[in-house]
């Protein structure tokens, strides 16, 4: 009686189909899929209502749904259209056998649900594990990048070395910020490195400390450290904690901290034609920005 | 006095959310850019105390909107192991965890009204208040 059930929908497919179709287009109102156009809305339910089925008849022995999933990934779609549709599928296919059958008793019914449910249930998990897979490849690679960006070094000019930090600090990346600011002032030889926490929206004690800790370990390989970018507020709540940065020089803007750097390594900037007027010029430009 | 808006506070970015809902909160409240500042980072300190010695609890936010006066209350609770000796962690630079220490009392100087509860083994409750001038 198990492979009857297959033949019905089998045999009975373009019912079925239709069917289908009739309950997806009824529940797609106000959803995601109302910027999707009509014409590709369809295309992509005909196509899944065959892949569907193709995995029906071939007993899952196929790689239509990975390649079906994939292209969905690919353009966008959620995951929710497919589920929904499988759900639709169940009940439209079960709906159906019941309704060609003119006698039907429990048993008959709970084959019936349970055999739909071995088609289904197999589709669904694989179309799931398609997309979860493809998030986690999407985390793990924005980590990786997230990383990247976490802790830039930048040398900027023989000796001085800027490390621009934006964004939230986490424990993770305090450490980052310790370790790319020891590596960095070795390898790059800098006198002076600039931390620029122009970008970092809140200081607590715990980002002021591994500063602090950071500023340390770098006045210990013989460099010194400036902090910049102190906006107005966070030098006010920086205040209010309590916390004492007076053991390291600190400066508003990266300019004003480029500015020190170069007179702690015994250099000015001056205008290629030396004269005054250059200079005073170059200053100005400076201060316009 | 109802929390609609908590917070909860079980992974270390859960403070950054915990800090993102106050800070709107404040704004909309009409706190300037210098107190939220100064909220955030209570914030930032309550919950991130809270992660650190509780292991787990909530952040929660009531903007206050009466005739004479507007602010926030914020209140941060846990069933942690509580503070032994509160008006030692009150100290400049007391911690048990080798950290500045300032946290508790930074937050006392952010804020306008500063209590803790704490029972041991039962957990903390830290309220405080900032009005807006
Ligand atoms: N929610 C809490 N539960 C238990 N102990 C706490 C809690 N908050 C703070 N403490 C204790 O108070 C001390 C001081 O806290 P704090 O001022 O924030 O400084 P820090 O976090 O740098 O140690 C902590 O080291 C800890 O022992
Ligand atoms: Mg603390």
């Amino acid at each position: 009686m198990e492979a009857n059930l297959k033949e019905i929908v089998l045999n009975n497919s373009n019912e079925i189909v239709k069917m289908w179709l009739e309950e997806i287009e009824r529940n797609r109102k106000h959803d995601y899929t109302s910027t999707i156009s009509d014409e590709l809305f369809e295309s992509t339910n005909r196509e899944f209502v065959n892949v569907i089925f193709s995995s029906l008849e071939k007993e899952g022995l196929t790689n239509d749904i990975e390649g079906f999933a994939e292209r969905l990934i690919n353009l966008g779609w959620p995951l929710s259209y497919l589920t929904d549709g499988m759900q639709a599928f169940r009940r439209v296919t079960i709906n159906y056998i019941l309704s060609q059958s003119n006698k039907v008793d429990t048993t008959y019914f709970s084959t019936v649900l349970s055999k739909v449910d071995e088609w289904v249930d197999p589709i669904i998990n694989q179309l799931v594990n398609e997309y979860s897979g493809s998030w986690e490849n999407i985390v793990s690679l924005q980590k990786v990048a997230l990383q990247e960006l976490s802790a830039p070094l930048i040398p900027v000019m023989e000796n001085i070395t800027v490390m621009p930090l934006i964004g939230t600090i986490d424990t993770e990346r305090a450490k980052l910020i310790m370790e790319n600011l020891l590596d960095g002032v070795i390898k790059h030889h800098a006198e002076v490195v600039l931390i620029d926490i122009t970008g970092v929206p809140v200081v607590d004690t715990m980002v002021a400390h591994h500063i602090i800790q950071a500023a340390e370990a770098v006045r210990l390989v013989g460099s010194t450290c400036i902090l910049v970018g102190i906006r107005p507020e966070i030098a006010q709540t920086i205040v209010n904690l309590g916390i004492d940065l007076s053991k390291f020089p600190t400066k508003s803007s990266l300019k004003k901290g480029f500015e020190s750097a170069l007179e702690l390594t015994n250099r000015k900037i001056v205008g290629i034609e030396n004269t005054n007027k250059d200079i005073e010029e170059l200053v100005d430009s400076l201060d316009r920005e | 006095m109802d929390f609609q808006s908590c917070v909860n506070i079980k992974k270390e970015w859960d403070i950054v959310g915990a800090r993102q809902l106050g800070r709107d909160i404040a704004k909309k409240v009409g706190f300037g850019n210098v107190d939220q500042a100064r909220i955030a980072t209570a914030i930032s300190e309550l919950a991130r105390n809270i992660y650190l010695y509780a292991g787990s609890g909530k952040v929660c936010f009531d903007a206050i909107d009466e005739l004479n006066e507007k602010g926030l209350r914020i209140v941060a609770i846990d069933e942690g192991p509580g503070i032994q000796d509160v008006s030692q962690v009150m100290e400049d630079g007391f911690s048990t965890s080798g950290g500045l220490g300032a946290g508790l009392p930074g937050v006392k100087r952010l804020m306008d009204e500063f209590d803790v509860i704490s029972r041991q083994g039962e957990g903390t409750e830290i309220k405080v208040v900032k009005w807006l001038r």
